[in-house]
């Protein structure tokens, strides 16, 4: 009598399902891991405080708090590095023979991508409610619930988007050394957008490219519940945003998952 | 009699004493300094971070000059430039301290501490190949700094006072980093140390100057040794040399250096005892 057969989207799900496992697993076993992605953006976020906070004096600047204006940046920082981390997991997987061995296995190549773009998603949330429970009692404003929801949703998908960038590099260089390389690719794309301040008082260069960086939208999208109320207009276009370095990362990444061991 | 059966420090006698070991210093320094540039991982923090976050910061935080109070400076980008060689030069310590932990992890320190060389030259030798890589990131934040407009105020000797401090500021850091990759052996711990770095920068006057910082950053940043060193490192650029200023940065980078000698001695003898 022959078995019956799992519907492969059901064994697609269970892979995905048990490739997330297999992160929450190495944060259990591994919680020094964790440490720089919660711990870089908390200690970003208490000295861009401490040394930039003097700049909401300046004429244009108009938020109550600087902790309400950079909170949102620590969080998708948090995020960002949360998923490059997952690509240097990817890297050391197949420097150490691990993806070689989910490589013969029947599961198709985007869902071993999904695994770990998914598990990033959800690790990010660890450094982003970090950074939050620390900012709200030295003085962000309370984003509402519906903000909260926006920044999360945020959170989540730019982790997915620096997961699928950390993922291709690590799939087209195979080393650990590309490390740096993940980790400046989500600091730079996060930092050049109205990060510090808002579009008027950004200087030159970071101006033009904060105008034509994605990721501002991602940005104020992010902070508007902290810093004012929440509005679609500017919810969607960083809804336009995200949704498009997911599609353009993720189709990358999958390209370079389809042609490793091909 | 045979040289092998000889006490070490009369091999190193026969060998030319101070000559051997300076021998020895300089091709350690030489490694050091070429696994740097071999490995992206531990030059990225030197070069790439502090560039990146210069290029962002100035245009960033660059209106800051206009606030009230903000020292007379020609540029955000001239006031930077100290606190981004600071910032290479810990990371160069700490990167010479990951990778002094390597080497231990690998035993090739064991294979050093076999030889017939003083133990202290395997330390000066990781330093010398930091204070090297920390000479290399001020000729590199200098270049940066005139390319895009940065007036050097003290000129030619105010330059060359500033590559100075940042050079012996690199070899004290470093010498704390080899304590700790001494103490502990292990690469991971000092890896770990790379968030510490950030926080004695945060609350320094790398960045931002002190009298705008906000509390408690202000008052920490005002005690903080490296405030000191930064400070010492940017009158030179933004204003002329200053005696006080070059003066109190010795001070606080011999204070740094003497901590790092006892440190590392300790954990020398430390790990020469447990093996």
């Amino acid at each position: 009598m022959e078995a019956a057969a799992i519907p492969a989207w059901r064994a697609n799900l269970a892979t995905i399902a048990a490739l997330m496992s297999r992160a929450r697993n190495e944060l259990l076993r591994v919680p020094g891991a964790a440490i720089p992605g919660v711990l870089a953006p908390t200690i970003f976020f208490l000295g861009l405080n401490g040394v930039f906070g003097a700049l909401i004096q300046l004429r244009g600047f108009d938020v109550s708090t600087y902790e309400s204006f950079i909170v949102p940046i620590s969080m998708l920082q948090g995020a960002g590095f949360t998923g490059a981390a997952a690509g240097v997991n990817l890297a050391r997987d197949i420097e150490q023979g691990w993806l070689d061995r989910l490589l013969v296995s029947p599961a198709p190549r985007w869902v071993l991508l999904a695994g770990t773009v998914c598990g990033a998603s959800v690790r990010a949330l660890i450094p982003a409610t970090f950074v939050l429970a620390i900012a709200l009692p030295l003085g962000a404003g309370w984003p509402g619930i519906e903000g909260l929801i926006v920044t999360y949703f945020m959170v989540v998908l730019m982790a997915a988007v620096a997961a699928c960038w950390g993922s291709m590099l690590a799939l087209r260089f195979k080393s650990q050394s590309a490390a740096p390389l993940m980790q400046a690719g989500v600091m730079a794309a996060i930092l050049t957008t109205t990060a510090y301040a808002p579009m008027a008082l950004l200087q030159g260069w970071l101006q033009d490219v904060a105008r034509i960086n994605p990721i501002t939208d991602v940005v104020e999208a992010a902070r508007q519940g902290f810093v004012g109320g929440v509005s679609w207009a500017d919810t969607w276009p960083g809804m336009v945003a995200i949704a498009g370095l997911l599609a353009l990362f993720g189709a990358l990444a999958l390209r370079e998952m389809r042609r490793t061991g091909a | 009699m045979d040289r092998h059966l000889l006490p070490r420090s009369e091999v190193v006698g026969q060998g030319g004493g101070w000559a051997t070991n300076l021998r020895v210093v300089q091709a350690l320094g030489i490694r050091s300094i070429r696994q740097t540039f071999r490995r992206p991982q531990l030059m990225a923090p030197i070069v790439v971070f502090p560039t990146l976050l210069l290029a962002i910061q100035t245009g960033g935080a660059g209106s800051a000059v206009e606030l009230p109070g903000f020292p007379p400076v020609q540029s955000f980008l001239q006031f930077m430039l100290a606190g981004a060689m600071m910032q290479s030069l810990m990371l160069a310590g700490n990167s010479g301290g990951i990778a002094m932990a390597v080497d231990l992890e690998m035993g090739f320190t064991d294979r050093l501490f076999a030889a017939p060389i003083s133990r202290y030259t395997i330390v000066l030798g990781r330093l010398a190949g930091t204070a090297a890589l920390g000479l290399l990131s001020a000729l590199w934040f200098f270049a940066i700094g005139l390319i895009f407009g940065a007036e050097i105020e003290g000129g030619v000797p105010g330059a060359l006072l500033s590559i100075a401090l940042v050079t012996a500021t690199a070899m004290a850091v470093g010498g704390i980093g080899a304590a700790i990759a001494l103490r502990t052996g292990s690469t991971s711990v000092v890896q770990g140390l790379f968030p510490l770095v950030l926080v004695i920068l945060f609350l320094s006057s790398a960045f931002f100057p002190v009298e705008l910082m906000i509390e408690p950053a202000k008052t920490i940043a005002e005690y903080n040794p490296f405030s000191f060193i930064v400070e010492g490192v940017r009158a030179p650029i933004v204003s002329g040399v200053d005696a006080t200023e070059t003066l109190d940065a010795v001070l606080a980078i011999a204070g740094i250096v003497l901590l790092g000698l006892v440190l590392s001695a300790r954990a020398l003898r430390h790990r020469l005892r447990v093996g």
